[in-house]
């Protein structure tokens, strides 16, 4: 709970934390009700502005886009818990494969990581829509791939780094096996880490799923989401630019949000910048923001926490 | 130095046979078969058969996979399933358009994105730079699309500055008209990366504020700025080198998403169709262009950080 307290204690934290509440409330109040209903057309009533009745007015076909929006709230959130899970799964399933296996194996992992890393997203996910046709299963698999190797190369290093740890030479020396030490020593030191990347996981998702759900191979017409809002709008962005920033808005305060969220609970794992009053003057503030690609290798941090393993970081 | 650029060309020549093997794999993983999504459910059983022996489906995958490769190195990446025309020249065709695109987005993003990133760093305590870097962070979290439909209300509508879609049909016989509608598509990526790119060097930078050698030429009379322009700042380019390769990838990926916003004839576009057509073999060659593109820039970025930065080349045993 300290990482909690740490995070909410920074604005950014604390906006991160109230808007993903925000949008975990609409996506699960909107399961049951909504102002409106999200698909009911009514021509009638194109294109009104804000009012009582539609607080973010109506589109081109008359439905309500508060509701609309938040229906397609739910569709982010199964989406982004969805990729995230198959991105961690897959992510420290090669991980431990790169770190904790043979030499042969791990170097090829390594190999193999670092290829894959340079596949974008979109053209996984393109892929397995040519063969499968466009669907949010699609999305969710291409993520977990795409990303799941991103986790990989972060978690390897940082699984190879507890690894080496006295205390896990200690647990093997009495005995305890590999599956032993990963669940007992290894994955809840390596959590801190891995927590990061699932908010970053979580927010590459969403604006995947914009934008596959935009070029028609995300969402089906019959699933709201903000990706595919976008694209129902974007024949009238000239005449109706106002009305495509609320999925526009929607879409980038929650990937901000999970950024956010990923930075701050970067800087709450850190204990070198835990609550003293001065944390501006830790030296690592900055340069641990700058480490999305690499944050997992061995830097100075690393060295330090590998000396000494934080009790107060296992969950 | 010659066994790093050996060994990256290895790494590179690794990935793009593991990247083809893949895409490969991936399209063969179709339930049913290519020769019955051609003939549609009309086909008989007797004209499925024809197409797939027309197509060399029914010879074992390992064959079709090395005839792919071995046309390839020819520079023949088969033909398209739907139209019957070869799909190399096509894929060289539409390059001419996603490049330069790629091209204009990069010097946007770079031209945004370092100085803005610098002034960030330096005034990194002062509301002027604390609003700069939330500016960022907000920016660099908007969906491409939604970035190109604000700025074609504002620039294109609004002040009817730029054409709002398309491309000559003529290509670029007209080169200044051709640029025109370049340049939203190419705004939009580039203010996203750039973003990206200021939040990278905005760190790099603030990371420079503290070494030795920059506070040193503060100490010798130069204002804290003039010291980091002077002699903190090739130390910020080289980390903004040395992620530039990922960003080169995100800029290509944004090209197939603004593409289709856009309406121009690039690669990202025609694939966006091409999986709608299930045009199986054109998939597979416009996949393995883009990802081609990817790793081989990758490489190169690798190699020119590695060749520009005096530290790493000490290094070298």
């Amino acid at each position: 709970m300290t990482v909690l307290r740490e995070v909410l204690r920074r604005p950014q934290g604390a906006f991160a934390a109230g808007w993903l509440a925000l949008v975990v409330v609409a996506a699960v109040v909107s399961r049951w009700w909504t102002p409106q209903d999200p698909f009911r057309a009514d021509p009638y009533s194109a294109w009104q502005g804000p009012s009582a009745a539609h607080p973010f007015g109506t589109d081109a076909i008359g439905r309500d886009v508060l509701s609309y929006v938040m229906a397609a709230s739910g569709t982010t959130v199964l989406v982004a818990v969805a990729s995230a899970l198959v991105a961690v799964v897959l992510g420290v399933a090669l991980g431990a494969l790169g770190a904790l296996t043979a030499r042969w194996v791990r170097e090829a992992v390594v190999v193999l990581v670092d290829v894959l890393v340079a596949f974008p997203t979109i053209l996984v996910a393109m892929a397995l829509a040519a063969v499968f046709g466009g669907s949010l299963g699609v999305v969710v698999v291409a993520v977990g791939i795409g990303y799941g190797v991103a986790v990989a190369r972060v978690s390897r290093a940082e699984l190879r780094r507890v690894a080496t740890t006295d205390y896990v030479l200690a647990a093997r020396a009495s005995g305890v096996g590999t599956a032993g030490v990963l669940r007992r020593h290894v994955l809840p030191n390596a959590a801190p880490v891995l927590v990061v990347q699932v908010s970053l996981a979580m927010a590459t998702s969403i604006l995947a799923e914009a934008g596959l759900s935009f070029l028609g191979y995300g969402a089906p017409a019959s699933v709201p989401s903000w990706g595919r809002l976008l694209s129902d709008l974007q024949p009238f962005v000239a005449t109706h630019p106002g009305t495509v920033a609320w999925p526009g808005l929607a879409i980038t305060l929650t990937v901000l949000a999970f950024n956010l969220l990923g930075d701050a609970l970067r800087d709450a794992g850190d204990p070198r910048l835990r609550s003293r009053g001065t944390s501006r003057r830790g030296p690592g503030r900055d340069g641990a923001r700058s480490g999305a690609a690499g944050s997992g290798a061995a830097g100075p941090g690393d060295a330090r926490a590998g000396a000494a393993p934080t009790g107060g970081t296992a969950p | 130095m010659t066994r790093f650029v050996l060994g990256r060309a290895l790494l590179l020549v690794v990935g793009l046979l593991l990247a083809s093997v893949l895409i490969f794999a991936t399209l063969r993983l179709l339930p049913g078969d290519v020769a019955q999504v051609i003939a549609g459910t009309e086909g008989t059983p007797a004209q499925v058969a024809g197409l797939r022996e027309q197509l060399g489906l029914d010879r074992p995958l390992p064959v079709q996979y090395l005839d792919w490769i071995g046309g390839l190195l020819r520079g023949d990446l088969g033909t398209s399933l739907v139209t019957g025309t070869p799909v190399a020249s096509e894929v060289l065709d539409k390059l001419a358009v996603t490049l330069p695109l790629a091209g204009l987005a990069l010097v946007v993003g770079l031209v945004v994105g370092v100085p803005l990133g610098v002034v960030a760093a330096l005034r990194h305590r002062r509301p002027s730079g604390v609003a700069v870097s939330a500016a960022s962070q907000f920016v660099a979290a908007v969906p491409a699309v939604w970035m190109g439909m604000l700025l074609i209300g504002v620039l294109a509508v609004g002040l009817r500055l730029l054409p709002t879609q398309g491309f000559p049909v003529d290509g670029w016989a007209d080169p200044a008209r051709a640029l025109r509608s370049l340049v939203l598509p190419a705004l939009t990526i580039g203010l996203v990366e750039g973003a990206v790119l200021l939040r990278f060097t905005r760190s790099a930078a603030i990371g420079a504020l503290r070494e030795d050698h920059v506070v040193a030429g503060a100490a010798r009379g130069l204002t804290l700025s003039r010291s980091l322009v002077r002699h903190g700042l090739p130390g910020v380019l080289l980390s903004v080198v040395s992620v530039l390769g990922l960003q080169i990838a995100g800029l290509l990926v944004g090209a197939v998403l603004v593409e289709q916003l856009f309406a121009l004839p690039g690669v990202g576009r025609m694939l966006v169709a091409d999986v709608g057509r299930r045009d199986l073999t054109k998939v597979q060659g416009e996949l393995l262009a883009l990802t081609g593109l990817v790793l081989v820039v990758g490489a190169v970025v690798d190699v020119v950080h590695r060749t520009l930065d005096p530290r790493l080349r000490e290094r070298t045993p």
